[in-house]
């Protein structure tokens, strides 16, 4: 669990980051979004001592981060940028095995370690353990960067905007592939981003930031129904509101008993995709069908058009 | 046909009808008869010799695979060489030992052209650093063996060796001495200067200016402005007098080359800090590597290929520079060249000077690999 409280960054007159409070649970994952000047890299950096604040302090599980060495606390926190910062005269094992190489974990540990992530990312170990970081496409890179952060085991997984530099398709595999891993070691991640979009997708909270200031912290759903500044909608997006809300809610749950005669959607779908495929294919429900075929129950129209408004 | 191979051929024809193959001298100091390939060798060796390099002429003006262009200019070094020392053996009579065969004119033209292809080859063919290294070990070798076995001890230039062996030995080891020590010492200083110029960028004009202002400064002038302030220190610190910190003899050659050398690696630190990636630095620190960790782990490593090149330029710089030292009595093989100069004996100057080319050739191709494997990491 992450603490921050009334965190403060001044550089002479001007303040970056200004008394933002906030709590992130573990096992979950923080989005902050704002546009850039807002302060939110700032924020990410305060809270593993890349920058020291001003005032006010973070609580990892706590324990306030100032208790121990800098150096030391951020190896326990893993770190991803935008770039991955990947060092390119290290092999991508070597890369992945820089913090627990720093925390002196015996060799043998380490190689099951990074094998593990490697597979873990879909990285052939055979091919890739022994390759330098220019020899990878900006995909791998990208999971090498992930892998080398996760490596030591870190309890809070920081990313600064680490899916800035990939077109959108790779884009979209390495944010299911996050939200996959997140899944898989229950590692608390704050990430920052300027990408709505990417905020509703991956965040359980999200902390819309502008000014140095925090305007509001809630679940996606909430900064649509409740936007608790204008300057809130305007980042959502008042346009397309009703199709963002939809986007957060899937079709397993909002399916209702029953049977109809429509297209088949996997539950995984989101509303948001279901309306676009009745829209398409002009029915009036969809049916929810499972992988191996069993009926979950139906939506129609209606019942998603209810779900997109406040 | 081959535009470099055209001059070349060019030269070397008009170096062979124009100029003396090898110089016969009375002794070291008169001024000698002149001799052509053809009236010092018996015809068969003049012929062999007139082949092989007809043979590279050909190879320079015709030939396009740069493994034939390769050879055949060795192969005319070599048949070169040969008649240079079949020419001493055949003109000193038996036994004496002040007679002076001297390679004439023609003899360094052709060697010259026929070096410059045999690299122009070597550049086409873009070998592998180690295979670069290599070639220059087996060449060293070739003529470390020549040597060994005598095959040139009736040219002048080892009459003079003969004559000065203990003395050359001594010199030599003294002149990689000051080269190498003086980089050594620029390095422990400079690395710090130039990681101090990246994180201040405040003091960067200062230091690096100071270190242009030395670097204009003649080194014959320089090895004035030290003598005084080294002298009266000598005078003043019995200690330092002992330990040979005085106006003249290494002391302020070392200190001279030291200077000089500082403005190479400090400039190319600098260099080499800043194109390192800076999300590398940024990760770096992020993962929770103390400062110094980053310093040597990532920055100077990633800098390492830029830094090498500036210590190649220092390298090459001292080892040609520790010639003049011994005009101060510095020592080093410009011993052999000023001596030479004083007693209008061109073999002696020979004697210091082609090994001093010889090893900054050398250095300069060994720290050249060096750069290329490590820069074969793309930053």
């Amino acid at each position: 669990m992450i603490t921050v409280e009334k965190l403060t960054k001044r550089y002479g007159e001007t303040t970056v980051v200004d008394e933002v409070s906030f709590t992130v649970e573990r096992g979950s994952i923080t989005v902050i979004v704002g546009t850039s000047g807002s302060g939110k890299s700032t924020l990410l950096r305060m809270i593993n001592r890349l920058i020291e604040p001003s005032s006010g302090r973070v609580l990892l599980d706590g324990r306030d981060t100032r208790s121990e060495p800098a150096h030391l606390l951020r190896r326990r926190i893993g770190y991803v940028i935008q770039g991955y910062g990947l060092f390119p005269h290290r092999t991508v094992a070597e890369n992945i095995a820089t913090v627990p190489r720093l925390l002196g974990w015996d060799t043998a540990r380490i190689e099951a370690r990074v094998r593990e992530l490697l597979t873990v990312f879909s990285l052939d170990p055979a091919t890739y353990a022994h390759a330098l970081p220019y020899q990878l496409s900006g995909g791998q890179q990208q999971r090498v960067g992930v892998a080398r952060a996760l490596a030591a085991e870190p309890v809070v997984l920081l990313m600064d905007e680490p899916f800035g530099a990939l077109d959108p398709i790779i884009r979209a595999k390495a944010q299911d592939d996050l939200l996959d891993i997140q899944g898989r070691f229950g590692t608390t991640v704050v990430l920052v981003t300027h990408d709505m979009d990417e905020a509703f997708m991956l965040g359980d909270r999200v902390a819309v930031m502008s000014g140095g200031r925090l305007l509001q912290y809630d679940r996606p759903a909430e900064l649509l129904v409740h936007p608790a500044d204008p300057f809130v909608s305007r980042m959502t997006g008042l346009a397309d509101r009703a199709m963002r809300l939809l986007s957060l809610v899937t079709a397993g749950e909002a399916a209702l008993p029953g049977v109809a005669e429509g297209p088949a959607v996997a539950p995984t779908a989101s509303l948001r995709e279901v309306l676009s495929e009745l829209v398409w294919s002009g029915a009036d429900a969809a049916r929810v069908v499972d992988a191996d075929g069993t009926l979950r129950g139906r939506l129609t129209l209606a019942d998603i058009l209810a779900r997109g408004a406040p | 046909m081959d535009s470099l191979g055209v001059v070349l051929v060019a030269a070397g024809a008009a170096s062979l009808l124009f100029l003396p193959f090898v110089v016969f001298k009375s002794n070291r100091i008169v001024p000698g008869n002149p001799c052509t390939l053809a009236q010092v060798l018996p015809a068969w060796g003049a012929l062999g010799c007139a082949a092989a390099l007809a043979l590279a002429g050909g190879a320079a003006l015709w030939a396009v695979n740069a493994r034939v262009r390769l050879l055949l200019a060795l192969l005319g070094v070599v048949a070169v060489a040969a008649a240079a020392a079949a020419a001493g053996d055949t003109l000193t009579p038996p036994g004496d030992r002040v007679v002076r065969i001297a390679p004439g004119g023609a003899f360094w033209v052709l060697i010259v052209c026929l070096m410059l292809l045999a690299t122009d080859a070597t550049t086409r063919m873009r070998p592998r650093p180690a295979v670069r290294v290599l070639f220059l070990a087996l060449s060293l070798t070739v003529i470390g063996v020549a040597l060994a076995l005598g095959t040139f001890d009736h040219l002048s230039v080892m009459r003079e060796y003969a004559v000065n062996a203990t003395r050359f030995a001594h010199e030599a080891r003294r002149h990689l001495e000051l080269a190498f020590g003086s980089l050594a010492a620029a390095v422990v200083v400079a690395l710090p200067l130039g990681v101090l110029c990246h994180r201040r960028p405040g003091l960067r004009p200062g230091i690096l200016g100071t270190l242009n202002v030395i670097q204009t400064i003649p080194a014959i002038a320089l090895f004035g402005i030290l003598m005084a302030p080294l002298g009266a220190l000598a005078a003043a610190v019995p200690l330092a007098d002992r330990l040979g910190i005085r106006g003249i003899g290494a002391a302020p050659a070392v200190l001279a080359l030291f200077l000089y050398s500082l403005l190479p690696i400090v400039a190319n630190t600098v260099a080499g800090l800043k194109r390192v990636s800076r999300a590398a630095v940024e990760a770096a620190h992020g993962m929770g590597m103390t400062d110094f960790q980053v310093l040597t782990g990532v920055e100077l490593a990633l800098a390492l290929p830029v830094i090498l090149t500036g210590i190649r330029v220092v390298l090459v710089q001292n080892i040609g520079m520790v010639t003049v030292a011994a005009l101060i009595g510095g020592g080093g093989l410009g011993a052999f060249v000023f001596q030479g100069i004083g007693q209008t004996a061109i073999d002696l100057v020979l004697l210091g000077a082609i090994p001093i080319v010889t090893l900054a050739f050398s250095a300069a191709l060994v720290l050249d690999a060096l750069v290329e494997v490590l820069d074969r990491v793309k930053a």
